[in-house]
């Protein structure tokens, strides 16, 4: 069982997420050891792309104001993860755009992912369909690469978790990444969780929309926990350097409405 | 080694999206294969290019252009003579018809200088589709007259004020919205561009353009011709005057880039000669990126060229060398968009006027017995203020 998987089957889950260099890579250090510390089971670092297209506007303005230097060197994000892991070994995972990874090159990105201790990669716009030029390497450093599954996928479920390891991430509306309203949240979410259920016994995290303490509970309620993007983006974009006081705040806040 | 199943052109092509859009496009996929074979679809796509696009273009023989240039014999497929005044057309038909047999209400586009926008907005009024144009903030700003184009179609135009504001943020805007609500939408993709199956569909539906130039060119000399030229934005208008003559060797395709300010400046769009290979908008093929894998803001006169990437199938034309590519500077371009006006009395699409600089070129170059079809991918009227501006005269609306 992945370090990931691991941490997630322990108890209901909250899954926290903030983009890199936003506003400078201090503060990313800062902001991941303060959600660490706030109770997040997994963290998720986003690396800044030029053209987010699976985000949403908060998101997508994170990934302008991380990018303020276009040539922010992948490096110097693996140089932040080193300097988490120097306190903290909560597990992390990249949500990363598939080009930032063909860049750098599938075995280089994935080796060094194993060698400063990134355990999973969540690559948007990889689907099943594509997966088979990474997972060679993912496989060989031992990496950690999430499926996605939506309410589109239908009667594809069972081949897109298939031999997949660390949690499934259930993306719970379709579209971008954002704050959504009950309303929006795809109908039938039970039945999604309960034919991915069928399907794998990796934990099931619901994400994209969740913000309010009482989604998160309901959405872990549903699954095995819930994973909070834009709403910990937008506490980085109000509270910018002194964000970290903040989100771990706002950590401890969603694990106490989702482990009751 | 280009596989039309998985939408493969040797390494290039594929279907780099989220798991929201693949279900749909897999559909789409299946519905244009079943469409291909169905003589009904191909009927009424035939019809609506000749009764409402105004098909076959007119491959002109320009003479004036010939003489002046005193080499190869010159040849002008006129896809500014279809209705809308572009290429576009042929694809919107193509994709628009699939749409209407997928049972989809609502069409979505992305646009650049807001060509494809108009034609998109056109088939949406003459079907009775609901339409959504997604197009940069810079680029609404600069094409004003389009904008009020599509909105008497009865289309809805939304600015994108995300990134760069143009073509390719509208691409994002697009995609964003068709993965918002797949099941609703069909994405009207402008070019040959994007993830399987959209560079082989609009490659097939904008292949009536060399279909057709071979057919006129053998009536015409009894023979193929020696060199096709084309600009490249995205790449459908090339592709579908390159697609009859691929499996001729004899015959020479050149597709031509925007080079803005010049090869060696940044201020430029010239994909293939600069570019590298990336993942980007759903496809594998080449991109102007830097050294991370961030996709470069791009820059050409023309807002129909100005992209960062290139169809896969073009990327694979160019990695096995069938056919070549070269830039051509937004001043040259300027240059060819008078010179065609007053050697034959035609106002050229800025983006096709990188092509007849080309020509400009390379016709002097040539024995006289030797032949270049050259696409006029649209009429210029949309251009005209834009090349006054650049000459610095000042005209009043
Ligand atoms: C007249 C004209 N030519 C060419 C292009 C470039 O597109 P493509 O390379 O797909 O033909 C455009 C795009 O807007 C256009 O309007």
């Amino acid at each position: 069982m992945s370090k990931i998987q691991q941490s997630l089957s322990n108890q209901k889950s909250f899954i926290a997420f903030v983009t890199a260099n936003d506003p400078d890579l201090e503060t990313t250090v800062q902001n991941v050891l303060a959600l660490a510390e706030g109770g997040a089971d997994l963290v998720e670092i986003g690396i800044p792309f030029s053209d987010p297209v699976a985000d949403g506007p908060v998101i997508q303005k994170a990934d302008v104001r991380a990018l303020k230097d276009p040539n922010l060197p992948v490096d110097d994000i693996f140089e932040a993860v080193q300097k988490i892991r120097q306190q903290s070994d909560v597990p992390l995972a990249f949500l990363v755009y598939c080009n930032m990874v063909f860049q750098y090159g599938y075995d280089a990105f994935t080796a060094a992912c194993a060698k400063y201790g990134v355990d999973g990669l969540i690559i948007p716009d990889l689907p099943y369909e594509e997966q088979g030029e990474l997972t060679p390497y993912t496989k060989k450093h031992g990496i950690d690469l999430i499926p996605l599954v939506t309410s589109q996928s239908g009667d594809r479920i069972p081949r897109l978790v298939k031999g997949m390891t660390g949690f499934v991430y259930l993306v719970s509306s379709n579209g971008v990444t954002g704050q959504r309203s009950e309303e929006d949240f795809s109908q039938n979410l039970d039945q999604l969780v309960d034919s991915v259920r069928r399907a794998t016994d990796l934990p099931i995290e619901i994400g994209f929309g969740i913000h309010s303490p009482e989604q998160a509970n309901e959405m872990a309620a549903l699954a095995d926990g819930a994973i909070v993007g834009s709403a910990c983006v937008a506490i980085c974009e109000q509270y910018g350097r002194q964000a970290p006081a903040h989100l771990k705040d706002y950590a401890q806040e969603m694990v106490t409405a989702i482990r009751g | 080694m280009t596989n039309e199943k998985t939408g493969r052109f040797g390494q290039f092509g594929g279907q780099y999206v989220p798991e929201t859009l693949i279900p749909e496009l897999n559909r789409m996929a299946a519905a244009y294969e079943e469409a291909k074979q169905d003589p009904a679809f191909q009927h009424d796509y035939r019809e609506l290019l000749a009764n409402y696009a105004n098909r076959p273009s007119l491959l002109y023989y320009a003479k004036n252009m010939t003489k002046d240039l005193g080499g190869a014999k010159i040849y002008l497929k006129r896809e500014d003579l279809n209705h809308t005044g572009a290429h576009k057309i042929n694809n919107v038909i193509g994709q628009a018809l699939l749409a209407k047999r997928m049972g989809k209400k609502r069409l979505i586009a992305e646009t650049g200088a807001g060509q494809h926008g108009v034609a998109t907005a056109t088939i949406a009024a003459l079907f009775g589709f609901e339409c959504d144009v997604y197009m940069g903030k810079e680029d609404t700003d600069r094409q004003q007259l389009n904008v009020y184009r599509m909105e008497l179609l009865g289309a809805t135009v939304h600015p994108v004020e995300t990134g760069t504001k143009t073509l390719k943020d509208a691409v994002n805007a697009a995609l964003q919205a068709y993965a918002a609500n797949p099941d609703d939408i069909f994405y009207v993709m402008g070019s040959a561009t994007g993830p399987h199956p959209y560079p082989s569909m609009v490659r097939n539906f904008q292949s009536v353009i060399s279909e057709e130039s071979k057919l006129q060119l053998q009536k015409a000399e009894g023979r193929l011709p020696d060199k096709v030229v084309a600009c490249v934005g995205g790449g459908s208008n090339a592709i579908g005057s390159f697609a009859a003559y691929i499996d001729q060797p004899a015959v020479t395709l050149i597709g031509v880039e925007a080079a803005g300010k010049g090869l060696h400046s940044t201020d430029t769009a010239a994909t293939i000669e600069l570019g590298s290979t990336g993942i980007f908008h759903g496809m594998k093929s080449l991109f102007l990126q830097n050294k991370a894998g961030q996709i470069n803001p791009v820059y050409s006169i023309s807002a129909g060229l100005d992209y960062p990437g290139v169809g896969p199938e073009h990327a694979f034309l160019a990695a096995t060398k069938r056919a070549k590519y070269v830039g051509i500077t937004d001043d040259e371009a300027v240059g060819a968009f008078e010179y065609i006006a007053k050697q034959e009395g035609i106002i050229a699409a800025v983006e096709s006027c990188h092509a007849i600089a080309y020509v400009q070129k390379l016709a002097p170059t040539l024995p006289k017995d030797e032949i270049i079809v050259c696409t006029v991918s649209g009429r210029g009227d949309k251009d005209v203020a834009a090349i006054a501006k650049y000459q610095g005269v000042e005209i009043n609306e």
